[in-house]
């Protein structure tokens, strides 16, 4: 009893102490490679292609910080976690950044002493359910068996959703999303729910996705964005700032494809310029040097590019960009001003 | 004058405890002692300091906030507006459901492998080395999803029971239906029930006890406990007489009679399952990942417990055989009266620690999603609280207790049955 006692605590004390130890930003330049906390598995947020190299969305964000601290948008370790562990992987410094669609929430926030950088997929809790049970609402879910990912807000939500609704349901707690769509697929649930475009890229890789169905409610919002530690404010600027970046610079219309010519010498307009580091001295105020932004929008493009190329409409998982759009468009995406 | 050797020195100096034979090992001990304490004192004042850096108190209060999550398999009333105390709880009965389930069957499983593993029949004996290797040398999560996908995969779905020409029946004149959800089997229901009575109000440990279910009980051990009265009464009169009275018929009336009034006056009935609407309804459900994770840590003990059956076996000395088969005893008799009652002796030690092992692994249930204790507290509760040290230090302690009171429970059998001593 009592060694498992002093184990544990040793455990936990080297998960404090991990935690504790300050400027991240300094531990990543010795380091020479960002550790980015991504999920298991999910096609178009992150998942390791055909030559083993992740991609995504959420790997997007990961190389742009990688890009702006280290110059190198491939000095990425991605460690892969699912909805219980990332937590603690975080906190622990196992991993120094996650993007791992979570959700921004106030006692993720506050409570679990996490700083989210800012919101890069804007997001709602759907369901998929099999056309040939022809469900058209998740009102008709009654006495429905529904596969869940366990350690996810949708758990939380599903609970009131049903609640509210004074319907029952049966809750299969799964795991990790492999696992959830190989139970899904068998029938041995009637019902997938987690975050809508999470449904979208599972249906994607489904064989035949037209058979599946995403019905219209979405009974949650669920801002997600990638986080840090709290406490270490230098190194949830930089994270913070490079994900506006990525949103800025499709609001100026900076693209992989003009980057290097905006670049090569000031334009008209100071805020491009600024972002890019012609003007001003924004990356040395972040510790960084003037062309952080410019590699950040190289590695993989503006948010736009990223969007399109991963999850858009041109892509299997297509979807719109709906909320996702700028803020000019009529979407929820907006930058504070870079000066 | 005889010459005194090596006198006894008058004072007591300090450089004795380590040359003095005398206090050496004394001192070695201290010493070991104030080093197991300072580095215990260390790692917890390390932690609780960092801790606080983090702005993390120990704080047990988030057991009396609302959970907010669903737990599909509850021996007790719950919903998500119950406590984090009250999810826990769940989780506990969960645990020992499935380690009463686990322990049972495993015995069942071991001492029959066992026993066959030691059978003349060639072809019985290797079949079970190899159900012995093949089960213990693969860890258990794997046959626990083995198990699991199994089931899930080669089972029809409840959509499959649905239309005009079904895929799949149901089992047993529509009794029985077997899913991938799970086995959804006719549950008892009474009619004129004498209801439940209540413990603890409305505290986060309340339950109900059945009131049928211990009449039901009550009146088993009284009948087995007329039995073995009836079994002495015709000992002794075999022992007086030399005749041994008929008594299988009274056996059998004492057995059957008691239950049947019982049932009849509580309105026995079965309840079906029938499919309605997405899933069956009625009767008793028994959950995929409750099955799965049975099976699986059932048959992975049995292997071991057949190992030490066998082994208890083969510590009876080959002359109890002999001597029996020299009385004239059949041989299954000889195993039964001679052999296991000497074999449980060696037996029982060893069978604790394979009903703590599986107890403990009983928490690796969240792989097939089986809420456990592990889930609940160690799962779902955690990750939404984010009170990792707390969580984990109620579930160790909650491991510690069962365990011990498992060990309590077999050290006193073991005491009962264990070679009395002259």
């Amino acid at each position: 009893m009592k060694k498992t006692v002093i184990l544990g605590a040793l455990t936990v004390a080297g998960l404090a102490a991990g935690a504790a130890s300050a400027a991240t930003v300094d531990d990543v330049k010795a380091r020479g490679k960002l550790n980015c906390g991504v999920t298991t598995g999910l096609v178009g947020f992150a998942a390791p292609n055909a030559n083993g190299e992740w991609e995504g969305f959420d790997v997007g964000v990961c190389r742009a910080v990688a890009a702006a601290v280290l110059g190198d948008p491939t000095a990425v370790e991605f460690v892969p976690t699912t909805g219980k562990t990332r937590f603690t992987a975080l906190a622990s410094g196992e991993i120094d950044l996650l993007a791992r669609n979570t959700t921004w929430t106030f006692s993720r926030d506050v409570d679990l002493k996490f700083e989210f950088v800012g919101v890069n997929y804007y997001d709602g809790q759907g369901f998929m359910v099999p056309k040939e049970l022809g469900v058209s609402s998740a009102k008709e879910l009654d006495g429905a068996t529904v596969c869940i990912q366990t350690g996810t807000t949708t758990e939380l939500n599903l609970a009131d959703f049903f609640r509210a609704n004074n319907i029952s349901y049966e809750p299969v707690p799964i795991e990790t999303n492999a696992e959830a769509q190989q139970q899904y697929l068998a029938g041995a649930c009637d019902v997938y729910t987690t975050d809508a475009s999470g449904l979208a890229a599972t249906r994607a890789s489904f064989e035949d996705p037209t058979a599946h169905v995403v019905l219209p409610e979405i009974i949650s919002k669920e801002p997600l964005g990638p986080l840090v530690r709290h406490g270490d404010n230098d190194w949830g600027d930089i994270a913070r700032w490079t994900l506006n970046a990525l949103i800025a610079a499709e609001e100026y219309g900076i693209t992989s494809a003009n980057i290097a010519e905006l670049s090569a010498a000031p334009t008209n307009n100071p805020e491009i310029n600024r972002i890019l580091g012609t003007e001003g001295n924004l990356g040395e105020m972040l510790g960084l040097d003037a062309e952080w932004a410019k590699r950040a929008i190289m590695a993989g493009g503006n948010y736009g590019e990223l969007f399109e190329k991963n999850i858009g409409e041109n892509t299997p998982i297509g979807l719109a960009r709906g909320l996702n759009a700028q803020w000019t468009d009529g979407g929820l995406l907006y930058t504070p001003p870079f000066r | 004058m005889s010459s005194q050797s090596d006198p006894l020195p008058d004072s007591f100096r300090l450089s004795m405890l380590i040359y003095d034979t005398r206090y050496r090992s004394m001192t070695i001990q201290i010493v070991a002692l104030i080093g197991a304490l300072l580095g215990a004192l260390f790692l917890i004042d390390n932690t609780i300091s960092n801790l606080n850096a983090l702005g993390k108190e120990i704080d047990f209060g988030f057991l009396s906030e609302p959970a907010g999550y669903d737990i599909n398999q509850r021996l007790v009333d719950y919903m998500s507006r119950d406590t984090h105390l009250r999810a826990s709880f769940i989780g506990l009965l969960n645990t020992l459901l499935i380690a009463v389930l686990g322990c049972a069957m495993a015995t069942v499983l071991g001492v029959v492998i066992g026993v066959l593993r030691l059978s003349s029949n060639w072809l019985v004996a290797r079949i079970m080395t190899v159900y012995v290797e093949m089960f213990r040398n693969v860890p258990v999560l794997l046959w626990i999803v083995l198990a699991m996908a199994v089931l899930i995969e080669s089972l029809p779905s409840p959509r499959d029971f649905r239309g005009e020409n079904p895929e799949a029946s149901m089992m047993l004149f529509d009794s029985v239906a077997i899913t991938n959800r799970g086995f959804y089997i006719p549950e008892a229901l009474f009619s004129r029930s004498f209801g439940n009575i209540h413990f603890f109000g409305d505290s986060s440990l309340r339950f109900d006890l059945s009131l049928d279910l211990l009449a039901l009980l009550a009146v088993l051990f009284g009948s087995i406990y007329a039995v073995r009265r009836l079994g002495k009464w015709a000992h002794a009169k075999q022992e007086a007489t030399g005749l041994r009275p008929t008594t299988w018929h009274y056996t059998l009336a004492i057995l059957v009679v008691p239950m049947l009034i019982l049932l009849t006056v509580l309105g026995f009935h079965l309840g079906y399952p029938e499919l309605k609407g997405f899933n069956f309804s009625g009767g008793t459900y028994m959950r995929n990942s409750l099955i799965a994770l049975w099976l699986a840590l059932s048959m992975y003990t049995a292997a071991f417990i057949a190992e030490i059956v066998r082994g208890g076996i083969l510590a009876i000395s080959k002359g109890q055989t002999e001597a029996a088969s020299a009385l004239g005893l059949r041989p299954s008799r000889t195993m039964r009266l001679v052999i296991l009652p000497q074999a449980m002796r060696v037996i029982i030690p060893p069978l604790i620690s394979q009903y703590l092992n599986l107890t403990k692994n009983s928490s690796l249930a969240i792989a097939v999603g089986y809420m456990d204790i592990t889930g609940t507290l160690g799962g779902i509760t955690m990750n939404q609280t984010g009170r990792e040290l707390e969580s984990v230090l109620m579930l160790m302690l909650v491991y510690l207790v069962i365990s011990l009171s498992i060990s309590l429970v077999m050290n006193w059998y073991n005491e009962r049955v264990k070679l009395v001593e002259r």
